[in-house]
């Protein structure tokens, strides 16, 4: 009985993982990367960021976005009055061999 | 023993200099003295506050508890005299504070042409928050304003007023807008969008005096004795860096306080910053003042070194402002010379460089696609200046290859015919240039 349940959640788990691992796959695929040089600190960034994200101040200290929570919404590279952000292909997140297996 | 480092101004020049002095020496006591009563804010973010983009409160990019974490202590106050014999600053409010070594990153003002008129309520002029604060206040119950001076800021007081519904008319000496940086086609690319904004452009015209009513601006006289009505006027005719302190204290200045390769004044406990700064460029020899945050990011950094005694000479490296103008996504970048007169500025303005009125030994080749434009300066192996309004993919290769000044004489020929094509041949250039 427990053993069973066990491989049913397994199993679950095993499916529910492989379905987040590729909406991240999908999403994540892109991050957004920035140059700090082009930056006037203006906050257009973190105002429109809709999950919070203090896009500013990870372009100010030079720390990746993706880190966060990010969506790859794409709402903060639209916004920037300075072109300073953009999506970068992820070398992390990108689909590879370790990805291909499960 | 402990150093004791004093800034003047809180502005990017003076915070990045604290930031420097604090890696490079934990034990100093650092204090930023400035005038402003508030936290440090974006500067160029104040179109933004006046255009509704962005509220206030997200302005505040740096944080006094990040201050307080870094150790940098800030105070407000007015500095009104240096005392560089007794190391020591004077404070308006009385207090003397005493230095080994100073920055001085006060930044620049706003000028005010000589007019009948100009110190009456109700004539503004965009250099901090309080001034941004006034103009929305004003704003609310102007029927119509009238903007004259050129440059970015210009456009984006008027632009601001417009999007405030405030019936804006955009007055210019000249016939094209500011036609010393840009050339006829993209001046004529802004004042076509300037028009769809609503914004009614005069060409031609120049204001004799600003006409008030119980004190307050209610109209201009232009120069053929005709009255436009307005309760708001908003001047943006260039600025002057703050020398006042530096000159008094008997410190070397011209247009901005001068300073050398380490942005030392002539005072070797003296140094200077941002856009009060006029530094000497390595490369021309010759002395140049900017009004950009990057640079004063970059001169603010290297001179906290300097202050430090960890210094290397500054490299300024070509000019660059990305920034709407007239709705438009412009980069400038390097000398780029439009070729006009500067007839609407009498100095520069904000965001600006000296640098872009060069034209260097090269010629100006244009790709034109309606509503973007691409415009290179050709030297004789390197693009010297760019400018890209619209489509901004080639922005960023286009600030390498300037700054890092990449030979290009294999593909000159081809670009001098088909400048369009740079696209396609970034990536012979640079690997992975395209991709940027
Ligand atoms: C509306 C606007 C738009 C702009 N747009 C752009 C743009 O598009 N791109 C770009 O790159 N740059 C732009 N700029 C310019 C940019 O903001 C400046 O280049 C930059 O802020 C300069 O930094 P700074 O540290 O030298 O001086 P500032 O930021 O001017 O700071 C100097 C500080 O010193 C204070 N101070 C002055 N005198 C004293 C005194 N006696 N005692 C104590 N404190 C004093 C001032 O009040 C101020 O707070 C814009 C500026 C404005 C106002
Ligand atoms: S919107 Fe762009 S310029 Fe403004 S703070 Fe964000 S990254 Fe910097
Ligand atoms: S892409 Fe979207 S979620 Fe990610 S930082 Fe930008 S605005 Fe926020």
């Amino acid at each position: 009985m427990r053993a069973m349940t066990r491989s049913a959640n397994g199993g679950m788990l095993a499916r529910l993982l492989h379905r987040d691992r590729r909406q991240r796959e999908a999403l994540v695929a892109a991050l957004v990367v920035a140059e700090a040089s082009r930056c006037v600190e203006c906050g257009i960034c973190t105002y429109n960021c809709p999950v919070g994200i203090d896009v500013r101040a990870h372009v100010r200290l030079g720390t990746p976005i993706a880190d966060s929570h990010c969506l790859t919404c794409g709402s903060c590279v639209a916004r920037c009055p300075r072109g300073t952000l953009r999506f970068e292909a992820s070398s992390v997140f990108a689909p590879g061999p370790k990805a291909s297996g499960g | 023993m402990t150093q004791r480092y004093v800034i003047i101004g809180n502005g990017p020049a003076g915070a990045t200099a604290a930031e420097t002095i604090r890696r490079l020496d934990s034990a100093a006591d650092v204090e930023i003295v400035g005038d402003e009563g508030v936290p440090f804010y974006s500067r160029p973010g104040l179109a933004y506050l006046l255009n509704g983009t962005v509220p206030e409160k997200l302005l505040f990019s740096r944080s006094d508890r990040e201050y307080a974490s870094l150790g940098v202590r800030r105070t407000v106050g007015r500095v009104s005299r240096i005392e560089p014999t007794h190391h020591r600053v004077v404070v308006a409010d009385g207090r003397t504070l005493a230095y080994d070594r100073l920055l001085i990153a006060v930044g620049a003002r706003a000028l005010r042409p000589d007019l009948p008129g100009i110190d009456l309520d109700g004539v503004v002029t965009l250099d901090k928050l309080e001034d941004a604060r006034r103009i929305i206040r004003l704003a609310r119950s102007a029927r119509q304003a009238c903007v004259v001076g050129g440059g970015i800021t210009a456009l984006e007081l008027a632009e601001g007023l417009a999007a405030r519904r405030v019936e804006t008319h955009y007055l210019m000496r000249g016939e094209r807008y500011w036609a010393s940086v840009l050339d006829p086609r993209e001046s004529e690319l802004v004042e076509g969008r300037l028009a769809e904004e609503d914004i009614q452009v005069h060409r031609g015209v120049e204001v004799r005096a600003v006409i008030g009513h119980r004190g307050r601006v209610a109209a201009v006289e232009l120069q053929d004795g005709s009255i436009l009505p307005c309760e708001l006027l908003a001047v943006a005719v260039g600025i002057q860096p703050r020398v006042e302190l530096a000159r008094e204290a008997g410190l070397e200045t011209g247009r901005g306080v001068w300073t050398d390769p380490m942005l030392q004044t002539s005072d070797p406990d003296v140094f200077a910053a941002g856009d009060v700064a006029e530094v000497l460029d390595p490369v021309t020899g010759r002395r140049v003042c900017d009004s950009l945050w990057s640079s004063a990011n970059d001169q603010g950094r290297a001179a906290g070194a300097s202050l430090c005694g960890a210094g290397t000479p500054y490299q300024r490296p070509a000019p660059l402002n990305v920034t709407r103008i007239g709705g438009i996504t412009t980069t400038l970048i390097g000398s780029i010379g439009g070729g006009g007169r500067e007839d609407d500025l009498v100095s520069l303005a904000r965001g600006d460089s000296g640098a872009w009125r060069e034209r260097l030994d090269a010629f100006a080749v244009v790709a034109d696609s309606g509503a973007d434009q691409l415009r290179l300066l050709l030297g004789t192996d390197r693009i010297t200046g760019a400018v890209v309004m619209g489509d901004q993919t080639l922005s960023r290769p286009l600030q390498h290859l300037i700054r890092e000044r990449v030979d290009i004489s294999a593909v000159r020929d081809r670009l001098a015919e088909h400048p369009g094509d740079l696209g396609k041949l970034v990536d012979t250039l640079g690997p992975g240039l395209g991709a940027r």
